[in-house]
């Protein structure tokens, strides 16, 4: 009897599952299938983006690459190191200090004197020939053109030949904006006030004959700055533009008579005033002052023999404790004369093939597992 | 608070403190003389924030209280400041001032943005506090009902709440439109428990609700929300006032929903923010992750780097310019401004001056590619599709971005048990009658359901024939059918003998285990029909109702840990069954019969199945009177209520017959064991937190495998405080300290696998002992017992002792990061209070989701959410961190070490375009791919070597030792950087015309190698270059030299000064320059391939070589 009654129940008893959403009373079975075969629309989008399985290159620096590696960029390196070393030996450099400082030295004179061009002269020979192109620089030392207020006087609307900024300069030329009378200074500012104004005439004594150097001033600027960034007001005569202005206080001369033989080198677009305004990066510096013309004797560079720069000096440095300097150099590929580049190439160069040759050891001694 | 202040003002006028008087329905009662209505707090509830006064200041104070923000008003303000007021410093501004003053505005904006969006966040809440608070609810007042508005609600109002409304504030139940005076409640929404509550109605208050006249004396608002004790003085006409006591099956609480009832009426007791559920809940504070604490402790030290190099600076400076011919040579004569300011001040601009200057090297565009990460990247945690559960149709939810790194620094994981480790689906697995076994078996194989597996008489035929056994067998069902508190549902025709073939019945309960019963029996024959006002009715085998009057119901309470009811069966008979858990039934039957159920129970249970003893007492007529007057004279007591309660039921359970036991499963999530060794794999310490009772956890945590055989428990429960001869106090006093000895002394060599378990009532002993007990400070010796234990289980908690014991652990020493894992609101408030709180979507209740950081359908994800999500998040969001920092150090450093060379004179080495284009432009995008897509250890590794979450842990990557290999990594990159260039700058003609290259030219040649060197310096770190990266990485190298061209290509209109015209394509026409670039970048990054190089591979996880 207890095994039929409980056949009759046992045949009849609602599953689990069935008494449960009878409880819960929500959606019933049948109906979440179906909206579970309709693709729902929660389901994330199966893409390797957003599964962040993106097919991804999974370098690994091992010794079987590195190693080689290593040895080829030492010794490319070491190389280029060595070609830069003998290029940099290979460049001459003559630099000749005219600050005047000890009573023995030529512009003494000059240095204590205020003088306005104050004239003195440096001699030098030469036992060989002094290879072509020659540069021809002059170098301060101790001279802050990075200064931030000194670097930040200057209007380059002005400087750009905005006629409108010539009768207001920017207060950013403060204190080289107007001069005591209010007149409005052109170019204004620190750094076209400072001008550098020492000029410089080279001579060579052959046999008792002085013959005077050719300098060539052109394209020792930048070539942008030159026809782009600077430009002469477009009047002409050049100096009708100027009227109103007064000239910086320090010039002995207004820009537009920077150089009055050649109007393409004239106002703001003189190359040395160009040369100048571009700032240098570091206290000591050297400026490009000419370049000896590849004409006649100086072909090849200057010839051996005897010089003599005339100074004409009028530019104060001793007061900040600075120096000036005249600097003949010649340059190669890469630039003027600098060991520097040459010495990183050749010691980072080594300590690569060192390292590799370190690496290699360390490897050869606890082979780690995982290389091949 | 509240409270206190609340009894303060009324303390003069009740006569008892811990009580109020609440007039039902604002009638004055007759026995009070005067009628004092009293003042109790409204009912509004106040989730938001702000009010629209006090928003701005408070938003501003708690933005300013990031450091970051703080320092970018301070900037902001000293640029705005310099450029307005002070003339010396508008030069450097004028600089910079192109692009820097719209850089500053940048956190300015970044700063609106988030005060905007948290107005509306609040704004939000406010609206959900007016939704609430704003809501129709029916008050009887006189007679009349009255449409209110839920906030104008006071304590003493009728209410009337009809069926599936949500409860507005505490009422204690007086009218039931269900006749037998109940009422079903599911309180889903405040603990979690999704089944359907009774609730009773007072005695003697149904009829007359409109005229009833009657105080309730109550204890003040209180957390706990199953305890409630007061009484209610009913006055009839002139008569005694009768008096009726309430407990907490007659308080509806806030929150709660009324279900499968019309409607009840009800008189408000507590309200508004007094609520049960008020007081429960915790406010969100905005959760910070620990690796936010560490970017403010490095950019603490990238303050002082930054105050500090403004200070040398302005010193230098001003030394510089005591020598002879410095401070204002010939060339550059000062304006007459800067002469007449006073010098000190002018020392104060200078250092403001140079502030601004450095400021480059606090990375702003971190914080924003910081939350550009976090944002983007939460993205992959809401998209994975394994996360996605077909059963709900829905995949993980993202709540919070700001924590994703947060889910790989999990050290403690707190997880609830039902519905989070277990899927709360009883199922009755067997049950032992006598001695013997029955297992069920599917209809289908096996013609008999109850198969007899052993004891020594197990055929059918041996049973059949003794009748005593069929007796004992029909005995142990009716007990399981009657001793129960499960309501059918459903219709009931009266008196009809129901077929029993219901298919859809379903059964309400308190517990799903009953359910479960209650089912077995079913599917043995015995069908329980349902309660009728106090009769119980079985349909037995034969077909046969039977009718039992329900006396008393001792109901269940987990000191006990069995309930019991007594019926009155149709012969007259008065029975007592009574089921509960072993240890509490077999010390109270007649002893012959324990031992032959032992076995079995001990079996099951260590099968992990929950196990019940289920026994009997026929009860003689006096023997019921006596226990029936017991009853009613402890349930009237205010006080002590359920101590006496206690006393009677214990004295009545005793010297029971023994009839048999029950195994229930309670089935685990999916993989829940899986997740949890992964989970103790990586490191984690897993803390069960439950409100269950405890042998039920225990048995839960052996089957998900926190709890393993041989391994020593250590029980701390209100059994084990039971010592004879031994305040409680003491008690504890000596268990903490053995135990204590036990793990933290000696624990170091084999013991380490101990496991915890607490229950609640000692908890809070624990807890609240240091109080007490100056000496011994029992919290830390609690805690430091738990620390060295590999697992612990805490039952019987609520909810806020949850949070409790999660803020323990994490105010800790080290203070660890901790995440809590729950799906019932009764998880919400540890939810809360854990670093991360992850919601489980489970299938009920969404309390749990709204206030997590995170969601998730199904246990199981915890596993990949930790261990892949959380472990990559977190080496991503490092490295970001470290880089940024790393970046702008090496990026500001040859700007300070310019100052050197250029007199102080704050002239920044690199043009503003360069400055401003550094961190947003030329090297921010790589990084923010890096931080999105790097997985420098592949998801399956992560997943498979639990270990490898270890390596992680505790902040590994953003600790003081890293952050300083990346700082002096950065000083290594500036040095070179700056003076590399400076030896090629000894001579500047660096072309093959002769010209020379200015300090445009310099900084152009540092930035260059600047941006390639820590660009490539991020390559050299990534380890899975998918083609987003290449096209970042690479794509902002061509960028750079692009708008270098281009900058410097075009005379800027706008622009005062053309400075960098040309500069860079002059600098690639001179070969030193490229040369310098290369070896430096070279230089710069050899250490860093010779450390990846040498570094030693990573054992079975090193990455696989995909060339």
């Amino acid at each position: 009897m207890f095994r039929v009654s409980v056949l009759q129940t046992t045949d009849v008893i609602p599953s689990k599952e069935k008494s449960r959403c009878g409880r819960v009373g929500g959606v019933s079975r049948s109906e979440k299938m179906v909206k579970q075969e309709s693709e729902s629309a929660n389901r994330p989008d199966n893409t390797a983006f957003t599964q962040q399985r993106l097919p991804a290159w999974q370098p690994i620096l091992s010794a079987g690459i590195v190693i080689p590696g290593f040895v080829l960029i030492g010794l490319a390196f070491i190389g280029i190191g060595v070609a830069l070393l003998v290029t940099s030996r290979s460049i001459q450099v003559l630099e000749l200090d005219y600050t005047g400082d000890g009573n023995g030295s030529p512009c003494s004179s000059c240095s204590q004197s205020t003088t306005v061009n104050c004239k003195c002269s440096l001699n030098f020979t030469l036992d060989t020939l002094f290879q072509g192109p020659v540069f021809f620089y002059y170098g301060l030392s101790n001279y802050f053109q990075n200064y931030r207020r000194y670097g930040a006087s200057k209007d380059d609307n002005q400087l750009y030949g905005d006629l409108s900024y010539f009768t207001s300069p920017s207060s950013s030329c403060s204190p080289y904006d107007y001069d005591g009378s209010k007149n409005p200074i052109v170019p204004c500012g620190s750094i076209a006030n400072s001008m550098f104004n020492d000029t410089f005439t080279l001579t060579r004594t052959v046999s008792g004959k002085t013959d005077s150097v050719p300098l060539d001033g052109k394209g020792i600027a930048w070539w942008t700055d030159y026809n782009v960034k600077y430009r002469n007001p477009s009047v002409t005569p050049l100096k009708n533009a100027f009227n109103g202005t007064v000239k910086p206080i320090d010039w002995a001369k207004p820009a537009y008579e920077l150089d009055t033989s050649d109007a393409s080198n004239n106002g703001f677009v003189n190359q040395d005033f160009l040369v100048w305004m571009r700032r240098a990066a570091l206290p000591n510096f050297r400026k490009l002052y000419r370049r000896i013309d590849a004409s006649g004797d100086y072909q090849n560079g200057l010839p051996a023999g005897n010089y003599t720069i005339d100074i004409t000096y009028n530019y104060p440095v001793r007061v900040f404790n600075g120096a000036k300097k005249v600097v003949f150099s010649n340059v190669s590929w890469m630039g003027g004369k600098n060991e520097f580049l040459g010495i990183a190439y050749l010691v980072i160069g080594s300590l690569c093939v060192v390292m590799s040759v370190v690496m290699l050891i360390v490897y050869a001694k606890f082979k780690f597992p995982d290389e091949e | 608070m509240l409270r206190r202040r609340l009894n303060r003002w009324f303390g003069g006028e009740d006569r008892r403190v811990d009580s109020r008087t609440i007039y039902v329905g604002h009638r004055p009662c007759p026995a009070n003389e005067v009628f004092i209505p009293p003042k109790f707090c409204d009912n509004r509830i106040v989730s938001s924030k702000y009010t629209v006064w006090n928003f701005l200041p408070k938003n501003l104070f708690e933005q300013f209280r990031r450091i970051a923000n703080f320092y970018f008003l301070i900037i902001f303000l000293v640029q705005v400041r310099a450029s307005f007021v002070c003339m010396p410093t508008q030069t450097v501004i004028s600089d910079i001032i192109f692009f820097k003053i719209r850089t500053s505005w940048l956190p300015l904006v970044f700063l609106t943005v988030l005060i905007c969006s948290q107005g509306y966040e609040d704004w939000l809440r406010h609206k959900a506090d007016n939704e609430v608070n704003k809501y129709r609810v029916t008050v009887l007042e006189d007679g009349r009902r009255i449409q209110k508005e839920s906030e104008k609600i006071k304590v003493g109002d009728v209410l009337e709440v009809d069926e599936d409304e949500t409860f507005p504030c505490d009422l204690i139940l007086l009218q039931s439109s269900r006749d037998d005076g109940t009422c079903f409640v599911t309180t889903a929404s405040l603990d979690g428990e999704s089944n359907h509550k009774t609730h009773y109605t007072v005695p003697d208050t149904e009829r007359d609700v409109e005229s009833l006249n009657a105080t309730i004396e109550c204890e003040q608002p209180q957390p706990d929300l199953y305890k409630f004790v007061g009484r209610m003085h009913i006055y009839k006409n002139n008569e005694e006032p009768t008096l009726r006591s309430l407990g907490p099956e007659n308080l509806l609480l806030k929150g709660a929903t009324l279900k499968n009832t019309q409607s009840i009426c009800g008189v408000a007791v507590y309200t508004g923010m007094e609520t049960k559920m008020a007081l429960n809940y915790q406010g969100k504070s905005q959760k910070r992750s620990v690796v936010e604490k560490s970017i403010n402790a490095f950019l603490l030290v990238y303050l002082c780097i930054l105050v500090s190099k403004a200070l040398v600076c302005t010193t230098l400076k001003y030394v510089w310019q005591s020598k002879p011919g410095q401070d204002e040579p010939w060339y550059n004569e000062k304006t007459l401004k800067e002469k007449e300011t006073n010098r000190y001040l002018n020392m104060f601009t200078d250092f403001l001056s140079f502030m601004v200057l450095f400021n480059f090297i606090i990375p702003v565009s971190m914080y924003v590619t910081v939350e550009m990460q976090k944002f983007l990247g939460s993205f992959f945690i809401s998209w994975d599709k394994d996360f996605f559960d077909s059963e709900i149709e829905e995949g993980a939810l993202v709540n919070t971005s700001d924590l994703n790194e947060e889910l790989g620094q999990v050290e403690y994981v707190f997880t609830d048990k039902t519905g989070t480790l277990t899927q709360n689906n009883m199922e009755f697995i067997e049950c032992c009658i006598d001695g013997h076994q029955y297992k069920y078996r599917d209809a289908s194989s096996e013609v008999d359901g109850f198969c007899v597996t052993d004891g020594p008489m197990n055929t059918v035929q041996q049973k059949a024939g003794r009748v005593s056994v069929v007796e004992r067998e029909e005995l142990f069902l009716r007990a399981l059918c009657l001793c129960h508190t499960v309501q059918v549902d459903g219709l009931m025709v009266d008196g009809q003998v129901v077929p029993p073939l219901q298919e859809q019945r379903g059964f309400i309960a308190s517990s799903p285990d009953e359910i479960a019963l209650v089912q077995g029996a079913m599917r043995y024959g015995f069908t329980f029909l349902g309660l009728e006002s106090k009769t119980m009715k079985i349909l037995n085998r034969t077909n046969d109702v039977e009718m039992y009057e329900l006396l008393h119901v001792l109901n269940f309470d987990p000191v006990r840990r069995r309930m019991s009811v007594i019926v009155r069966s149709i012969s007259g008979e008065t029975l007592l069954f009574c089921k509960g858990a072993d240890s509490s039934i077999f010390p109270r039957v007649k002893q012959e019969e324990v031992e032959k159920i032992r076995m079995h129970v001990e079996r099951n249970a260590t099968d992990g199945y929950r196990t019940l003893c289920v026994a009997y007492k026929h009860l003689t007529p006096e023997e019921y009177d006596q226990v029936d007057s017991g009853l009613r004279e402890a349930r009237l007591a205010l006080q002590d209520r359920e101590e006496k309660l206690m006393a009677v039921y214990n004295q009545v359970e005793t010297g029971m017959n023994l009839i048999g036991a029950t195994a229930v499963e309670d089935r685990l999530q999916e993989e829940a064991a899986e997740t949890m060794e992964a989970l103790q794999g990586a490191g984690i310490k897993v803390w069960v937190l439950t409100g269950d009772k405890m042998e039920t956890a225990k048995s839960t945590c052996y089957a998900c495998r926190l709890f393993k055989r041989n391994t020593e428990l250590l029980e701390l429960t209100v059994r084990t405080l039971e010592y004879p001869g031994k305040r409680r106090e003491d008690r504890l006093h000596d268990l903490l300290l053995e135990y204590h000895k036990k793990t933290v002394q000696d624990g170091v060599g084999g013991n380490s696998l101990t496991k915890n378990n607490i229950n609640g009532a000692t908890l809070s002993m624990v807890l609240n002992s240091s109080s007490e007990n100056n000496l011994h400070d029992y919290k830390d010796l609690f805690l430091q017992i738990c620390q060295n234990c590999t697992s612990v289980l805490c039952c019987r908690m609520a909810p806020l002792q949850k949070a409790q014991i999660v803020k323990m652990v994490k105010n800790s020493k080290g203070s660890p990061i901790t995440l809590s894992v729950g799906d019932g609101a009764n998880d919400v408030s540890m939810i809360l209070e854990a670093h991360v709180g992850i919601g489980i979507k489970g299938k009920e209740g969404r309390q749990a989701v709204r206030n997590s950081d995170y969601a998730i359908p199904k246990l199981k994800h915890l596993k990949k959410l930790l261990l892949a999500h959380g472990h990559l998040y977190y080496v991503r969001i490092a490295h970001l961190v470290q880089y940024f920092f790393y970046k702008n150090l090496c990026f500001i450093l040859p700007q300070f070490l310019y100052q050197f060379f250029c007199g102080c004179s704050q002239q920044p080495l690199y043009d503003a375009a360069y400055l401003t284009m550094y961190n947003i432009c030329f090297t921010s995008m790589p990084i923010l791919a890096y931080s999105l897509f790097e997985q420098h250890i592949s998801i399956e590794m992560l997943l498979e070597n639990a270990t490898l979450y270890r390596q992680i842990g505790k902040n590994a990557m953003l600790r003081w030792g890293p952050f300083l290999y990346w700082t002096l990594l950065g000083v290594f990159h500036g040095l070179v950087f700056f003076f590399g260039v400076w030896f090629l700058f000894s001579n500047p003609a660096l072309q093959d015309n002769g010209q020379a290259f200015g300090n445009w030219s310099y900084g152009t040649i540092v930035f260059t190698i600047l941006v390639f060197t820590v660009t490539l310096k991020l390559a050299l770190d990534t380890r899975h270059w998918t083609w987003i990266n290449h096209f970042v990485i690479w794509g902002s190298l061509a960028f750079y030299v692009f708008f270098s061209f281009f900058w410097g290509g075009v005379i800027w209109p706008f622009l005062r000064q053309q400075r960098l015209y040309f500069v860079f394509a002059n600098m690639l026409s001179s070969v030193s320059a490229w040369l310098v670039i290369i070896v430096l970048i070279l230089l710069s990054l050899l250490p860093e391939i010779l450390y990846v190089v040498l570094r030693k591979p990573r054992g079975p996880y090193a990455r696989q070589v995909v060339l």
